[in-house]
């Protein structure tokens, strides 16, 4: 089968526009096959025949059994991302319909920034007193610092939403 | 006393769609049937709901269903009394807003 392999870089505030991109190969016939770090392998199929979800979440083998019964296939994970596909022709494919739920994984992700973010700094903290490269794991914290304002930026907006409407 | 704030709406029809049993799917299939099409629970959503619920005890896993890979869900009694107490607030918001609005809409 013909496939192909794309390196391509999304920050973890970008999921949305990594899964966009995603379902934008599939339509052109390059569906989601495996992923590695910051890699995508695709295979040929039928333009538009799989939609391509992703989802933030810890190992939770009873949810990848319950996708499965629905009919979506699991693809791989990345870091604390599974993917998924399924076939268009069993109709709309979606994780996250519900405000609730879309909140409930920003929160998901905030927290895994925040311990890993916590983790760099004490880390950086405690090196700085023995070596200077203390400073990377402050600088890792840092950017892991922005990487959750922009997370938790998103959940407030969904969080104002949510007192107006589900 | 059960409920007090409202349910969600994807709550609200996996809760009245499992009066009998059903697996995740089967819940997906019947809150589309029910709404006439409008209401598409996504997978995550329902996992998510799912577990809450049986955490609730609103609803309970069925025993020794024929495939054991599917998991079948029924509503409890308890789940029961929450649904109704919702469909008790739903009255009330419709007499209200029917009152006030008249016929006019």
């Amino acid at each position: 089968m013909e496939t192909k392999k794309v390196t391509r870089w999304f920050w973890v505030w970008q999921f949305e526009e990594e899964e966009l991109w995603l379902n934008s190969m599939a339509a052109e016939g390059w569906t989601l096959c495996r992923v590695g770090f910051c890699t995508f392998y695709f295979e040929r199929t039928e333009p538009g025949a799989y939609i391509v979800r992703e989802e933030f979440r810890k190992r939770d083998v009873a949810d990848e059994s319950f996708l499965r019964e629905m009919g979506a296939e699991y693809i791989g994970r990345m870091a604390m991302w599974i993917y998924f596909r399924r076939k268009a022709e069993l109709g709309e494919f979606e994780l996250n319909s519900d405000l609730d739920s879309r909140i409930q994984l920003l929160s998901n992700i905030c927290r895994m920034l925040l311990a890993v973010m916590l983790m760099n700094l004490g880390i950086g903290l405690s090196n700085l007193r023995v070596t200077s490269l203390g400073v990377i794991n402050i600088l890792c914290a840092g950017l892991l610092a922005y990487c959750y304002g922009r997370i938790q930026g998103k959940r407030d907006e969904l969080k104002r939403e949510r007192q107006l409407h589900e | 006393m059960v409920g007090q704030t409202a349910l969600t709406e994807a709550v609200y029809y996996i809760l009245l769609s499992l009066v009998t049993p059903r697996h995740g799917y089967g819940i997906m299939q019947e809150a589309e049937r029910m709404s006439g099409g409008r209401v598409k629970l996504a997978a995550g959503t329902l996992y998510g709901a799912l577990n809450g619920l049986l955490d609730k005890g609103w609803i309970k896993s069925v025993p020794g269903a024929e495939d054991s890979r599917r998991k079948e869900y029924v509503l409890t009694d308890k789940g029961r009394e929450a649904l109704t107490w919702e469909l008790d607030r739903l009255k009330e918001l419709v007499e209200n807003g029917e009152m006030v609005l008249g016929g006019a809409a």
